[in-house]
């Protein structure tokens, strides 16, 4: 290599790569060899993963990804992981299976693994409906407060785990219904509307104290049955407590009239053969812990 | 179109002006083999005692016991990330302790900017673990192959038995040093003694085999073949340096205005109208890093002072006063070769007493907090869903998680104490309360309990945040924390 055949930049006197852009030419500061040793053992690597692991994905014709020497599976894997888990899960859950629910909830080892273990199962089949941390929506009873249709006590609410309510194939589920007044013609819209007035009235919302004084006579004939003379409620049924400041299904007048006219009743699925026993105990302590455990 | 006629005139600018096309250097460049010779003297005195030091630490450190008390470790130096504690001598930190982490780091860093500013890159010539088993590697291939005239010989020879016997033994002992390095790193996370023989046996956790394995590696790669190309092309430190580093920094100075004119002298030649410098080549051929200290401050070079003990020998020889290389800021010897008094080196200046002070009031805060360190702690982790839930009478109650710290190695009874909103009642799910006043809550030892705590008040009240006071009722230990009370205001 002669000195008229280089291409030196004058200012650095560093010989230049010869690109050329707009006049601006790239100096030519050798990069270390290992450099580009590095570079091709990773494409090396490259080549050897692909023979090794699935690399492949499924192209037309080809039918299947390519599977590689190591049979990798990240599906097989995670279904071995889940499987593990569960095994270790049930060997530590076991304690759960011989204690009452109330042992649970007082013994702190039992409590504090009771309650780990319920919010994630919670989390992950209850969240759904009823909300993380059981704050509830509008059809879907709040569990983190006091309010309770049923039982808010430890086996109540276990009990509402396993056997649902209204679920149709559990014998033993949790159920009421509610005529849907309007619709089935057991009375007028004018008497529906008078009703939710009354209804309004007994937590003091009211405005049409006409319509009270209407409806007051129905009340009694249609509804205290269930909902008590007063509108308190009734659990045994699983009659709501109408004096409250708690309402499921919306508190504003068309809600209200809503209700009456065409009834709720919502559903809840039996738990008991999707979940093991551990499991429903655990949420069940979880619940209780939320807020309004009776 | 525009864009052709800019690359027709791009081709015509390059073209070399005698129309034959250039040939060019390779894009890549051979690393050139360096062969540091070995220096005798004071500085390489220094850099052997600081390599025995630090080794010794590095090596030695997990294997000093600490006594801390039953069923704590007794390591004096542990990372248990099992059980989430970091000890070190008396010090004990938990997770939530991280802070003194980053204080530590913080203080690392201003140490390192405190040296830099008074004595230039003291870290990377002597201390850095580079440097280190660099130098560590370099002794063991002087053992082996002789010095540097030996090796190059060495290297250009033919192979025979000889030479081969050579290498590999050579290569034995950098893989066995480059082992023990790995393998005393994995001491730091769990019992030394324990995983050392578990080592052995096949018992070690699968982590240890691969920390050891990948350290064993590194070790051997960058000291015995990458040597200063990694402060040369990795560390980010040399380039740092430019920010740090000022003309009255104390750095391996070649005093040019001593040196120059240099050149070869015969013994019968005078002194006069020529510099000290012989150009006998000795401080180059000391070099770890491959250059000339005489070229100026440069960004390879690692301040480690080997070419001051090379050329001081050689000023010995041909009597000429010691220091032509020597720690010098480069404000005197510009001053000198103008042929003025240098300036007096002034070790306090705004910068060095900026980072002392700052060292000096993080230090300061770290061992207060560490001396004042409670072992007592009440975290509080408010419920975000739902934030707050109306009861059937109205009142409004939110739910909390208390996590209880309990530093002492003996469980204890904490008394918790919740004061806020007007009307506060509260409850602990599984506990006994009549609703108000101290609730006694037990706390296992050296660990962390959590109770669900639901707080309800009265809804309208201004007052929105809830204290929670815990204390040892034997020591009197307290300690207090607050959250917020969402949905009183409604």
């Amino acid at each position: 290599m002669t000195d008229e055949t280089k291409d030196v930049d004058q200012y650095s006197g560093v010989e230049t790569t010869g690109h050329s852009w707009d006049g601006i030419k790239e100096l030519n500061n050798p990069l270390p060899r290992w450099w580009l040793y590095v570079w091709y053992m990773s494409i090396a690597w490259a080549i050897i993963y692909m023979i090794l692991m699935p690399a492949i994905p499924a192209l037309p014709g080809l039918g299947t990804n390519t599977k590689g020497l190591r049979g990798h599976s990240d599906r097989a894997e995670v279904a071995k992981a889940v499987t593990e888990l569960k095994t270790a899960r049930d060997a530590q859950s076991v304690v759960l299976l011989d204690a009452g629910l109330e042992t649970i909830e007082t013994d702190r080892t039992l409590q504090q693994f009771a309650l780990a273990m319920g919010e994630s199962a919670f989390g992950d089949n209850c969240a759904t409906c009823h909300g993380a941390g059981g704050r509830g929506a509008i059809g879907y009873p709040a569990l983190a407060d006091d309010v309770w249709l049923w039982d808010g006590s430890l086996d109540g609410i276990e009990y509402t785990i396993r056997h649902g309510i209204r679920h149709d194939t559990d014998d033993g589920t949790r159920f009421s219904a509610m005529p849907a007044f309007g619709r089935d013609g057991l009375l007028k819209r004018s008497e529906v509307d008078d009703l939710a007035q009354y209804v309004l009235s007994l937590s003091g919302r009211s405005e049409d104290s006409e319509a009270v004084v209407r409806a007051a006579p129905i009340f009694q004939q249609q509804c205290s049955t269930c909902h008590g003379a007063n509108g308190t409620g009734d659990r045994t049924q699983g009659a709501p407590n109408l004096t409250d400041a708690e309402w499921l299904y919306g508190g504003r007048v068309a809600d209200i009239e809503a209700t009456i006219y065409n009834a709720r009743n919502s559903h809840m699925p039996a738990w008991d053969d999707r979940l093991d026993d551990a499991t429903i105990k655990a949420i069940a302590v979880y619940v209780h812990s939320l807020g309004g455990g009776e | 179109m525009g864009s052709t006629t800019l690359i027709e005139q791009t081709t015509e600018l390059s073209a070399p002006p005698g129309g034959e096309p250039p040939r060019h250097e390779d894009l890549y460049a051979k690393r050139k083999q360096i062969y540091p010779k070995l220096a005798h003297g004071k500085f390489r005195m220094v850099k052997w005692i600081v390599m025995a030091v630090t080794l010794g630490v590095y090596y030695g450190l997990p294997w000093v016991r600490w006594n801390r008390g039953e069923g704590i470790p007794d390591q004096a130096v542990l990372a248990d990330f099992a059980s989430e504690k970091f000890y070190f001598f008396f010090i004990e930190l938990w997770p939530q302790d991280i802070h003194y982490m980053a204080g530590g780091l913080i203080l690392a860093a201003l140490l390192l900017f405190l040296v830099t500013s008074l004595l230039g890159r003291v870290w990377c010539g002597y201390t850095c673990p580079q440097t280190v088993w660099t130098d560590l590697y370099i002794w063991v291939e002087r053992a082996f192959e002789g010095d540097r005239a030996a090796r190059m010989r060495l290297d250009n020879a033919p192979w025979t038995a000889s030479k081969l016997a050579r290498k590999l033994g050579k290569h034995s002992v950098w893989l066995v040093i480059a082992f023990w390095t790995g393998g005393a790193f994995i001491l730091y996370w769990h019992d030394a003694p324990t995983v050392a023989s578990g080592w052995f046996t096949g018992d070690a956790p699968l982590t240890a085999y691969w920390f050891a394995g990948i350290l064993t590696l590194t070790t051997y790669f960058l000291a015995g073949m990458m040597r200063e190309q990694v402060c040369t092309y990795m560390c980010p430190w040399p380039r740092i340096q430019g920010a740090l580093t000022d003309e009255q920094a104390l750095n391996v100075t070649y005093r040019y205005d001593r040196g120059e004119p240099r050149g070869p002298k015969r013994k019968s030649e005078g002194w006069d109208n020529r510099g000290d410098c012989i150009d006998c080549n000795q401080c180059v051929q000391v070099c770890p890093m491959g250059i000339d200290i005489r070229d100026g401050e440069q960004l390879e070079c690692i301040h480690c002072a080997l070419c001051i003990d090379a050329c001081d020998e050689i000023m010995v020889k041909v009597d000429r006063p010691k220091g032509l290389i020597a720690y010098d800021t480069q404000i005197a010897v510009a001053a000198r070769n103008e042929g003025l008094t240098p300036p007096k080196h002034r070790l306090i200046r705004a910068r060095t007493v900026v980072y002392a002070v700052v060292m000096l009031a993080i230090g300061g805060l770290m061992a207060w907090g560490l001396a004042t360190k409670s072992t007592i702690e009440v975290n509080i982790l408010k419920d975000r869903s739902p934030p707050f839930v109306t009861l059937s009478d109205g009142r409004i109650q939110n739910g909390y998680t208390l996590k209880l710290v309990n530093k002492a190695s003996e469980p204890r009874t904490m008394q918790l104490s919740v004061s806020g909103p007007e009307g506060l009642s509260y409850k602990v799910i599984g506990m006994e309360h009549d609703g108000e006043g101290v609730l006694e809550l037990p706390v296992e030892a050296f660990g962390v309990d959590r109770y669900r705590i639901l707080v309800s008040a009265d809804p309208g009240v201004p007052r929105r945040q809830v204290i929670f006071t815990v204390r040892d009722g034997t020591t009197g230990e307290t300690d207090v924390n607050m959250s917020s009370f969402r949905g009183a205001e409604q």
